[in-house]
């Protein structure tokens, strides 16, 4: 096909997410040496044919052929895998925000072994070419997107790869930055001419520079080869028309061309937005510095800039989502912010993410829409089926907005923008991510309601050929406005010789740069003129090392890493540090089953001396607090239903004189039982009372009592003298939160990664599952040794429970432990995709038999059958006899050698565990 | 979309905001909020399981009742009185009996095999009937705080029964001067269900309001919907009231079929009181932890952080609350503590008055105005920081 040798060959390769097919047969050959690009619109599958040939996603079927090996073989993948680099798509997936751009770089430079003077002189000239130098030090989240782009493909580049792959490296991304990112590939390659690149990207403008192009759509293939030869297939002068003729002959049919209309002759005198000097600070940063503009009614007014210019924080002061810091925003003469309800209902928006309800149905989301708005009800039904017939959402109007393309959700948003007929319309970026024929399609739905009904509207676009279609564009960079006026105006007015250029043009000259570079950086066909030409590209020094099987270094790389992210998140080292702390005093106090102050009351219907006697026998009681005298019986009745009785002795009358004629009187105890276990503590207390009492009736009357006699029964209490609940509380509350907290912050540790999109370094380096498990493990023991060590101390200084036994043992054991329920935490982990039910899962998991299967509240030898199985078969219940024999029982090390051993091997299970469970590549 | 009349789309409708126009809105977004909850699947399932089978298996399951013990006895008598006294040894009070010899005493508390253990001296059958003074031993585990005192105390009465009765065959006669029986109002057999069954119910109103609508909160910030209601007609207090009534309402309903149907009628606990006083109290309370979960969703940025947040909050929250152990157990100044700034406690001792007591409004009433005093402080605070957060005012 190509003629030059493959680089990565497919064969009948197919892909399905459940009933979606994202490849469909595919057979391609990717030439080596060039720079390929995979074109279509979003969702057809270009993605998951990057992620196959990169090796991090599993086959399905077929075949994948990457430097002549199998891709399905993981000794292959071991083997080559360093050779290839992988970007996935998202600004910044693989990095972590709160890492500097050093630190980011270095991490992945310590993935493939480099030793460290080895990694500063790589990332010093790697930040050099990419320009990215004087940021060493600044956090990745505070980059700007095009920024992380090229920090993204600096973590790529550290390795010398031989086939870099890059997944939409620059979507969402200025002209500017993205002309300076191919301009850093070019030199690169210029550098390494061996090297491949592969490239998935939207923009097509992008794509006529590549050296060969694969056009995909809905699963398949539908042309390769050279931009010139596909040019020349379709005749059509530019890749956006050319593209659209490869397209199957019914999908064309629904292109229309967007034909530009003059706007009819208005009276426009009174501006539909004014803004003058707005200003926004974030702290001390200026997002917005003293912007000005008027915009007619029934304009289209486009807003263009770099990412990060201001341009989303200039929509949301007009729109009244943020306060304004300086100066005034006015819609229709009415300054924007005071609740103004009257404004808000003239004016319609959409945000940059689609932010519909994807829990409502299509139908539903417009509903409550009209209903939000006051349309009259009658109007209601005729508005909604005029939007769904004009909006072309009749066929989807029960389907839920996330099962819908990117193209038709656009289309949805902008039906509930103009549902309530709004004299102005505020766009974020409306058409990022949608393929040319959705976008001309919306774009002709604008030209109609700005034409034919006036209406205003504002929008923000990074595509040139939208911009050329507004009726002025404003020109925007680092908060400020740097030019205004019509298209054809500024590129007149520059003399430039497109849009483009001349967009590059202002923000290179605000940007300081030397127009020339940049307009050729745009062109991305400079190398040999290239101003930083990577140096250390020609002869990389490639170690072996990144082949192990296991290199601590790379171990190193995880523990070092997820210890900086950990100290840099104020929440989780709350979780972390206080949780505990906090708990421990709760549940310390919190959980007490010393029963005291009960209230205790007399009924005494007799009132002779003897009854007396007996009150008093009572009342004496270090337990109860005295109450007043119950004096009839609704009272004892209501006196315990509004629970200000909690026990009441009721004494029959005549029971002095049944007591002196030896009849042996009855007399009833009431207790409340609302607290069963309360009430069974006072009935025990009871018991002990009326012995008491019976005791000494017998020594007045015999002068011995005839029980002593018999038997005593001396009970003794071992190891809780006092027989105070704190002691038997803290080593357990020890037990349950060494498993909670370290346990859910594991799981975090793992599922944050796949949240987040960094578990993408985990599968596209050699970092083998071993060394990724038990270096982000690491970390989370140490911490939880650090907790252990607070919570020793609070037990000795809060509730004055000290060690009694084995301080060693209690230390060992609490290390096996902690490891063992992180490893837990990370083998729940490996279930989980989001870090919500990661917390809740873990947390449930984790306290369920901690509490009542571990000998918190029941002792395991009154446990039986499957609850006593599922104890024994975690490791609390083989922990809380460590924290319960060295705490209270004082027990030496020997004793508790069995349990030690038995911790440590569920530490060991969990990880092996958490190993076999944790795939290596994306299923 | 009619013809082209482009002047009639620049005049403003005239439009006036009325109290009927908030209830309208508010009514919009409960609807709204609602069917959100439907359309989550994996948190219905929570709320239906939560308030079912959780109930069930922890009122059936853990248990503070005494019962199910293993006993380690010496028996150096050997006689028909030791015999007799290790057969009364029966369940549901005690598991197994395990003859164990004096030396392996010790090894067998220290490892946690066996909590007490009675020591039967030799000659205790002579000595009881020369009426000579004897002593047996009993000694407890007092780390396990749930039995040892309540379970000492029973193995010593029925020591002493079995002394008792074999003494009462031997003719050395003796009753007691004074018969006291105890009886236990509420919960005659003082079964552990019947209350951690209703205390469970009450930790889940706790549980799913504060989660379901801290979880509704972030998943509108994450979806970026609240923007969209931020730029409609709407005020900060319709969208924040909604969410409230919503989850309340659905925890509501939740609760009281929960009561009903599991606890009345599958747990077989009879409820003395009014349900309808219960709901009255529990509504209040579904809006003061609501009211706590939009806080605690302005605060975490994402659902995993909320996570994490919620989890300690909830266990001091429920452990502190009078639900798990006795109010009057916890020191004095953290009574004080917890009862001033949450409305649990308020809310438990509400519950255990009305459902088993039977008490009526006039008995509650302190309860009820806490949990509107409380209520409206959270919602207060929660407002303002919704605001703050939320609008960026």
């Amino acid at each position: 096909m190509t003629g030059a040798p493959a680089v990565a060959r497919l064969e009948r390769v197919s892909h399905r997410y459940g009933k979606v097919a994202a490849l469909d047969d595919v057979s391609l050959d990717l030439p080596a040496g060039r720079i390929v690009g995979v074109i279509g619109p979003d969702g057809v599958g270009k993605s998951t044919l990057l992620a196959l040939v990169a090796g991090v996603r599993r086959m399905q079927s077929g075949r994948v052929t990457v430097f002549g090996g199998d891709m399905a073989q993981p000794r292959h993948r071991r083997r080559e895998g360093a050779r290839i680099a992988y970007m996935p798509q998202g600004l910044g997936r693989n990095l972590y925000p709160t890492l500097s751009v050093f630190e980011n770089i270095d991490f992945h430079g310590r993935l493939f072994g480099q030793g460290a003077s080895e990694r500063r002189a790589r990332i010093t000239d790697l930040l050099t070419a990419t320009g990215l130098d004087p940021f060493e030090d600044r956090p990745a989240g505070k980059l700007s997107g095009g920024m992380k782009q090229k920090l993204s493909l600096c973590c790529a580049l550290i390795h010398d790869p031989d086939l870099l792959i890059l997944d939409e490296p620059t979507t969402g991304v200025d002209p500017l930055s993205r002309g300076q990112f191919w301009e850093l590939i070019a030199s690169i390659r210029a550098g390494r001419p061996g090297m491949s690149v592969v490239v998935a990207t939207a923009y097509m403008d992008e794509a006529s520079r590549f050296e060969w192009l694969v056009a995909m759509d809905d699963g398949h293939v539908i042309a390769d080869g050279t931009p010139a030869a596909l040019l020349e297939r379709t005749a059509k002068p530019d890749m956006e028309a050319a593209f659209i003729a490869l397209l199957p002959p019914e999908k064309q049919a629904q292109h229309r061309p967007v034909v530009l209309r003059p706007r009819p002759p208005r009276l426009d005198t009174v501006p539909a937005i004014e803004a003058e000097h707005l200003t926004r600070r974030f702290g001390r940063f200026i997002a917005v510095d003293d912007v000005s503009f008027r915009i007619a009614r029934g304009e289209i007014f486009g807003f263009l800039g770099s990412n990060g210019c201001g341009k989303s924080t200039t929509i949301k002061m007009l729109t009244g989502l943020l306060p304004v810091s300086e100066g005034t925003a006015k819609l229709f003469c009415r300054p924007v912010g005071d609740n103004d309800m009257e404004t808000r209902r003239n004016v319609g928006y959409m945000s940059q993410a689609f932010s519909l309800y994807s829990e409502l149905t299509v139908l539903q989301n417009l509903e409550l829409h009209a209903q939000l708005y006051h349309l009259p009800p009658h109007d209601r039904p005729v508005r909604i089926k005029e939007l769904l017939e004009r909006y072309e959402l009749e066929p989807v109007k029960d389907a839920r907005p996330d099962s819908l393309p990117l193209g038709i959700k656009q289309r949805l948003q902008l039906a509930v923008a103009v549902l309530h007929r709004p004299a102005m319309l505020i766009l974020d970026e409306p058409t990022s991510g949608v393929d040319p024929i959705a976008r001309d399609a919306f774009w002709r739905t604008l030209i109609d309601l700005s034409r034919d009904e006036g209406v205003t509207i504002f929008l923000s676009t990074h595509f040139m050929n939208e911009a050329e279609r507004c009726d002025r564009i404003s020109l925007m960079h680092a908060g400020r406005v740097l030019a205004v006026g019509t298209p054809a105006e500024l590129v007149r007015e520059r003399g430039s010789t497109s849009l483009e250029t001349c967009f590059i043009d202002y923000l290179a000259e605000a940007a300081g740069l030397d127009a020339k570079v940049a307009q050729k950086a745009a062109k991305g066909t400079a190398p040999e003129k290239s101003p930083a030409q990577p140096a250390t590209v020609t002869a990389p020094p490639r170690g072996t090392a990144h082949r192990q099987r296991f290199d601590p270094r790379r171990l190193w790389a995880y523990a070092r890493r997820e210890t900086m992210e950990l100290l840099r998140d104020p929440i989780r080292i709350a979780f972390a540090f206080i949780g505990p702390i906090l708990l421990m005093i709760a549940f310390g106090y919190g959980i007490s089953f010393d029963v005291e102050n009960l209230r205790f009351s007399a009924f005494d219907q007799d009132n002779s001396p003897e009854s007396r006697q007996l009150v008093d026998a009572f009342t004496s009681s270090r337990y109860f607090s005295e109450q007043p005298p119950i004096r009839s019986a609704p009272e004892l009745d209501r006196r315990f239903r509004n629970g200000s009785v909690q026990i009441a002795l009721e004494i029959p009358p005549r029971f002095g004189r049944d007591l002196q004629s030896g009849r042996a009187p009855e007399v009833a105890v009431w207790l409340d039982g609302a607290m069963p276990f309360r009430a069974e503590t006072s009935r025990g207390y009871v018991t002990g009372l009326a012995n008491q009492y019976a005791h000494q009736l017998a020594m007045e009357r015999l002068g011995t009592d005839p029980s002593a006699t018999r038997v005593s029964v001396e009970t003794r209490f071992r190891y809780n003298q006092a027989f105070r609940s704190v002691n038997a509380m803290v080593p357990s509350v020890m037990m349950l939160l060494l498993i909670l907290i370290p346990a859910i912050m594991s799981a975090i540790a793992v599922v944050r990664e796949k949240e987040t999109g960094s578990i993408a370094n985990f599968r596209s380096t050699p970092v083998t599952k071993f060394e990724f498990l038990l270096g982000k493990q690491l970390p989370y023991i140490g911490i939880a040794m650090i907790s252990f060590g607070l919570l020793v101390l609070v037990a000795l200084f809060v509730f004055d429970v000290p060690v009694k036994g084995s301080f060693a043992a209690l230390v060992l054991g609490t290390l096996f432990y902690v490891a063992a329920t992180t490893g837990f935490g990370q083998f729940i982990s490996t279930f989980m995709k989001t870090q919500v039910a990661a917390v809740f899962a873990t947390a449930l998991l984790s306290i369920i038999p901690a509490v009542n299967f571990s000998g918190l509240l029941v002792p395991i030898s009154s446990l039986s059958g499957s609850a006593r199985l599922i104890g024994l078969s975690l490791p609390p219940a083989w922990y809380q006899p460590v924290t319960a024999g060295t705490f209270t029982k004082g027990l030496p090390f020997a004793e508790l050698g069995l349990n030690i051993l038995v911790l440590a091997g569920f530490a060991l299970l969990f990880l092996i565990l958490s190993q076999l469970l944790l795939r290596k590549q994306e299923a | 979309m009619g013809g082209p009349a482009p002047s009639d789309r620049t005049a403003f409708a005239p439009f006036r905001i009325g109290l009927g126009t908030h209830a309208s809105n508010l009514f919009r977004l409960v609807v709204k909020e609602l069917r959100s909850i439907r359309a989550d699947p994996v948190m219905l399932c929570l709320v239906v399981y939560a308030f079912t089978f959780a109930v069930h298996s922890v009122a059936s399951g853990a248990s503070t009742e005494v019962r199910n013990l293993t006993i380690g006895v010496v028996d150096e008598d050997r006689s028909d009185l030791s015999r007799q006294i290790v057969s009364a040894f029966n369940p549901p009070l005690v598991k197994t009996v395990v003859p164990i010899t004096p030396a392996e005493i010790d090894p067998a508390m220290d490892t946690g095999r066996l909590v007490f253990v009675v020591e039967l001296p030799p000659r205790l059958q002579k000595d009881v009937l020369s009426g000579r003074p004897t002593e047996v031993q009993l000694g407890v585990d007092a780390t396990a705080m749930t039995q040892a005192g309540n379970g000492s105390i029973y193995i010593q009465t029925i020591i002493a029964q079995e002394v008792a009765r074999f003494a009462a065959r031997s003719d050395l006669t003796d009753t007691a001067p004074v018969q006291v029986v105890t009886r236990a109002k509420f919960n005659p057999n003082l079964q552990t269900s019947w209350f951690t069954s209703v205390m469970q119910v009450i930790n889940n109103i706790t549980l799913l309001t504060v989660i379901l609508t801290g979880a509704a909160l972030i998943r509108e910030r994450e979806q970026g919907t609240v923007e969209h209601l931020l730029v409609m007609p709407l005020v900060p207090v319709e969208i924040m009231l909604a969410k409230v009534i919503a989850n309340g309402l659905v925890i509501l309903v939740g609760a009281g079929l929960s009561l009903v149907v599991v606890v009345e009628g599958w747990l077989g606990v009879p409820i003395a009181g009014s349900i309808a006083l219960f709901l009255l109290g529990a509504g209040l309370y579904a809006l003061a932890v609501a009211a706590l979960g939009i806080l605690l969703g302005t605060i975490a940025s994402s659902m995993g952080q909320f996570g994490l947040l919620v989890i300690p909050i909830l266990l001091l929250m429920q452990l502190l609350s009078g639900s798990s152990t006795p109010m009057e157990s916890m020191p004095y100044w953290l009574q004080i503590l917890v009862q001033t700034v949450s409305p649990t406690p308020h809310f438990v001792a509400l519950a255990q008055a009305v459902l088993y007591r039977g008490a009526g409004p006039s008995v509650v009433w302190p309860q009820l105005v806490a949990l509107v005093a409380l209520g409206s402080v959270y919602f207060v605070f929660a407002l303002a920081r919704f605001r703050r957060v939320i609008f960026g005012a």
